[in-house]
Formats: C-alpha cells, structure tokens, sequence
C-alpha cells in the first residue's frame, strides 16, 4: 500500500516536471524542473529496491551531468529565447504525432499488460542481497563485453574532445 | 483514559512506528544541534585565527566571547532581508534552501558512533557523497539569481572547482573502499576494527588527496576562489544578507562537518579508540570524563570573574552541561559489567572519539586556512587536473594489485601496501617536477615575450 502510494508520488512528480521542462520560459528553470524529474525517477528505483541505481542516477546525472547543464546556460545567454513565441507553429502535424504515438503506447500497453504487475509486493530490502555487489559481479561476467566496450567509446570521446581543445601541441 | 492506553488498535499503531522513533528523534537533535555547532566552529576558527596572528579575536561578549555566535545569529535574524531588484525571486528564495537541504541530508546516512545514526543504508557512503555534492546547487543558482557579475563569476568557479576537485576525492574514496570491500558505514568502520589498522596508515597518499579536495569542495582557503574577497566581494554571496546569507553560512559549515566525517569514517577509524585491541591502553577509556571534568571546573572556576550576572549564570550553565556530560561518559566505565548501563560504553564513548576526530579534522581545516596564501584559479585547475588526479588513479592502481597480491598470491598485506606507497609518491614526484618545470618554462618565455601573450 505505502510502495504504491511512493510510486505514484514520484511517477506524478516525474510526469509533471517533465511537462514543466518543456513549458518553463527560462532555460534556467527548464534545467530545474529536469533535475527535479531525474530526482523523481530515482526514488521510483529506490522504491523498486535498487539502492545503487537510485544513487548512481543522482551523482550522474543530477550531481554530475545536470550541474554541466547549468554551467553553459549561464555562460550562454538565452534570453533571446524567452521573447519567442515558441509553440504552436505546427500544431496539426504535432498533434498528428502525438496521437500516433499515444496509440502506440497504448496499444502497447494494452497487449503487454499481463506482464506489467504494479510493484505492490516488492519483498522488503532487509530480504534482498545488496545490489551494489550484484550490479558489480553482473558487469564483470555477463556483460564484460559491453561494459568495456562502453569504456573504449568514453575514452575515445575523452581523447577527441582533448586533441579539439588542444590546438599548440 | 486507561482504556485508550490499552486500545489494541493503538498498540498496532505504535509498533508499527517504533522502528521510526529512534531516527526521528536524531533527526530532530541534528537539525536543531547543528547550527549551534556551526556557530560555535565560526566562534573556534576566529579565536584560532586570532591566536595565530597574536590577536585576540572576539572577547566582549561573554567570557573569551563565548556568546559570540548566539549575538551574531540574533543579529542576523532580524537583520534587513534584502532582494535584488532583478533577481530571479523563486530561484532566489529557493538556492540557500537547496544547499542547507543537501548537506542536512548527507548528514542522514552518517554514523557518529555505533548507536547514533539516521539510517544504515548499504549505499551509506556513496549516498552522503552523492547527496553532499548536490549543495552545488543552491550555490550555482543563488549566483545566478543574484543577476550581478560578482556572484555570476563566483558560482561558474564554484561549479568549475566542485567538477575538477569531485573526481580526485572520488578516487582517494574508492581506494579505503577497495580495502573496507563494502560501501555501508557501519561496514566500513568494523573492517577498521577487524584489521587493527586505520586506513590512513594503509592509503596515507589516498587520505591526503582526500584532504585537499575535501578543502577546494568546501570552497575553503586556499581555495576559496569562489568567494574570494579581493576579488569577488563575496562570491556566489555577495547579494544575499540576512537570513539566507545565514542558511549559505550553515550549509558551509554543515557541509564542512561533513566531509570531516567522510574522512574519520573511511580512513581515522570511526569511532573506535587509538588502539582498541590492545587491554595494555584501556586507561584511554577515562579521557573522555576527565577531560569533560576539567572543562567544567575551568568553566567554574571563570564564572565568578564574570562582570554580567547573566554571564555568570551562563558559565554555571556551561559547567553544570559538560559536568553532566563527564557523569553520561562515566556511568558506563564504573557500572558493574554486563548491566544495561555498561552495555552503553560503545555508543557513548563512539560518539566522544568520532566528535573528536571530526573537530581535529575540521581544526586542521583551519590550520591551513590561515598558513596558505590563495591559489590563482589556473594554478588551481592545474593542481586538480595535472597532479590529483592522475596521483589518485595511480593510486587506485597500486592499492588493487597490493590488495589483489595479499590475497590471490598470499603476500603480507603490510609490504605489498608500503610498495605501492612509495611508488605513488615516485610518480607524484615525477609529476610534480615536470608541472614545475612547465611552469617555469613558461614564465620564462612570458618574461621574454612580455607579459598578456594570452590575452
């Protein structure tokens, strides 16, 4: 009962502020709303019991990705962007896709919702082993491949941005 | 009235909630000791500022200016509550908020001794230097709302700084990590205590990266370039008075406790005692009550040369707190053993030598404060991004194999630990020299080149 009332706390918090992203007429505040709806999408793993996750989720993206975020929209001015009209310019087509894709969800949903059992009983975490191990030993076997094949890109990202920036050698 | 204390349905209630009452109560003495301790380590850092320039610091209110903190917070509540004109208002209201929040709830997963802490989560350590390093921003949105260039400046330093400095402590915190082998701070501090030894004495180089980036994260001198005076006015603070300046002052100071905390836990020991397997020690057992008994005599002996009566009142009061404090350290060391009372010592004596170790942290803090000059920000960038971290990755590295040698290959962990010591330091030695003989190269080509060849 209390998980499904958390659940439907942060889902709602997530949903609106993700709403709040796009609406919102500063940048500034866009970056907010975001990092409130990144916040809201890691209690929803805490209520799911994946501790880590939730964890992770908030030093990357919130403590991490998010404060990069707000750094260039300071160094960047967008004021110019708040005196635009800014939506409305293709409504018939917009909302030609939206409904396209609302069905789409639905539809899935709809066929796949034997499998979509509301987390109403998940065991409590005193039950669980910790998950910190288990993300770390299921990285290191099942998925040694991806795991250093992601490294590989990241590092090739790193060294491009490094050469770019770099010009007298 | 009897009849609803035994009502079935309330019994229900309260069991349900009797897990929650402990850490609730602990909730409620954090939130509402904290900013007297803060006050009182502002209070701490003017005298040892003082002392150390041959000044006096504060002495006018209350004995050796005692209430100071109690008069400055007084002041600053009723203080004007100034807003720019054009600030950005919510953002405004809300960045002091953010950043007071984070470091409070960074505080939730500490553990200040085996009894006292919020919750044990098995994520402890991660979740306080995850949540502890959202305060950033409540400083990068108070800069930006301010809408001035001093606060704006302040706060892309202060970002800029928290980004560089995160990685180079994140990587001395893996290093202790590697050896505790778990992340829950409960995990942690008993993996001290089965092997006998600190993690300082294990990763010395891994606490002292740790140290300096705990410094720049917490915007401290000598790297305080986020707020610089001489420069900036105040920083990211430079329109806030008031109530919020206050909150900005509390998170600082929280946030100050806290990673005084990261580091006793990950790397002095917690709350164990110096040496608590050996019996021979045990006489450290009765420093706690001996040193509360002395405070509170000396606090005695003071109160009759107070010239205020309501400061003489204050120090009985003092005298009569840490007086209660020695009978509370020393109940449990001459209750016979294996009554309740005794049963407490952990927890009491825990909380004593962990508050010890974080306000000798916090000390050291202030030691550096006042012995360093500033760093110029490019030599600060270049001290993170050229020095710490490569010397932590390094000794990341080197801490593995030793620890990955100690038990696949049966080495003794001690030689294997103080190998991969010294070659650290050889390789910090070779960055060292090769950034000083960058850095000389170019002041002497900018010397020949005359100066602003960058600009």
């Amino acid at each position: 009962m209390l998980d499904l009332v958390v659940f439907y706390f942060f889902a709602a918090l997530a949903i609106l502020s993700a709403i709040l992203v796009v609406t919102a007429r500063s940048a500034v505040h866009s970056a907010i709303f975001l990092i409130t709806a990144l916040l809201a999408t890691a209690g929803i793993f805490l209520q799911l019991r994946a501790e880590f996750l939730f964890i992770v989720q908030i030093i990357l993206y919130v403590g991490g990705i998010m404060v990069l975020f707000i750094f260039v929209i300071m160094l960047v001015n967008l004021d110019v962007a708040e005196h635009q009209l800014r939506f409305r310019r293709q409504a018939w087509i917009a909302t030609l896709i939206a409904l396209v894709m609302g069905a789409h969800i639905a539809m899935a949903i709809y066929v796949g919702r034997a499998g979509l059992p509301l987390a109403s009983s998940a065991p409590p975490s005193s039950v669980l082993e910790p998950n910190t191990e288990l993300v770390g030993r299921a990285l290191f076997s099942s998925y040694m491949l991806p795991f250093e094949i992601a490294s590989v890109l990241l590092l090739v990202a790193m060294i491009g941005a490094v050469v770019m920036a770099k010009r007298k050698v | 009235m009897h009849a609803l204390l035994n009502n079935p349905t309330l019994h229900k209630i309260l069991y349900k909630f009797e897990p929650l009452l402990l850490p609730l109560i602990f909730a409620l003495v954090i939130v509402a000791v904290l900013p007297l301790i803060a006050g009182y380590i502002v209070l701490l850092e003017r005298k040892v500022m003082a002392h150390m320039q041959v000044r006096l610091g504060p002495m006018r209110v209350g004995p050796h200016g005692l209430l100071q903190p109690i008069a400055d917070a007084v002041k600053l509540l009723i203080k004007e509550d100034i807003v720019p004109e054009s600030a950005d208002r919510l953002i405004f209201w809300l960045a002091p908020l953010l950043s007071v929040t984070a470091a409070m709830l960074a505080m939730s997963a500490l553990a200040f001794g085996p009894g006292f802490q919020i919750a044990e989560l098995n994520i402890g350590l991660l979740f306080v230097v995850g949540i502890g390093a959202m305060g950033i921003f409540g400083i990068v949105l108070g800069g930006w709302a301010s809408n001035s260039h001093y606060s704006l400046l302040g706060a892309m330093r202060s970002a800029a700084q928290l980004v560089s400095y995160e990685t180079a402590a994140g990587m001395a915190i893996v290093g202790a990590l590697l050896m505790a082998g778990t992340l829950s701070i409960r995990g942690i501090v008993q993996e001290q205590a089965d092997t006998g030894i600190w993690f300082i004495f294990a990763a010395p180089i891994g606490f002292f990266i740790y140290v300096v980036a705990s410094i720049a994260e917490t915007n401290r001198a000598p790297f305080d370039l986020p707020e610089a005076e001489s420069e900036l006015v105040a920083g990211y603070m430079t329109e806030f008075s008031g109530f919020r300046w206050a909150l900005y002052f509390l998170a600082e100071y929280t946030n100050m406790v806290v990673v005084a905390a990261i580091a006793t836990t990950l790397f002095l020991g917690g709350w164990l005692r110096p040496f608590p397997l050996t019996p021979q020690l045990n006489f450290l057992d009765w420093l706690p009550p001996v040193l509360m008994l002395a405070i509170a005599g000396y606090c005695l002996i003071r109160a009759p040369k107070e010239p205020v009566g309501v400061q003489k009142l204050f120090m009985v009061a003092v005298a009569g707190f840490f007086l209660a404090l020695c009978v509370v350290l020393l109940a449990p060391l001459v209750a016979p053993a294996g009554s309740m009372i005794a049963g407490w010592k952990a927890s009491l004596h825990g909380g004593f030598w962990f508050l010890l170790k974080v306000f000798l942290y916090i000390y050291l803090f202030m030691w550096l404060r006042f012995t360093f000059p500033r760093y110029r920000f490019d030599q600060l960038m270049r001290l993170g991004w050229q020095f710490l971290i490569p010397v932590s990755i390094v000794n990341v590295a080197g801490i593995a194999i030793a620890l990955a040698l100690h038990r696949a290959l049966g080495w003794y962990l001690a030689p294997s630990l103080i190998l991969t010591t010294v070659l650290t330091l050889v390789v910090a030695g070779f960055l060292g020299a090769a950034g000083e003989r960058k850095e000389k190269s170019e002041a002497i080509v900018g010397e020949f080149w005359g100066a602003g060849r960058d600009a």
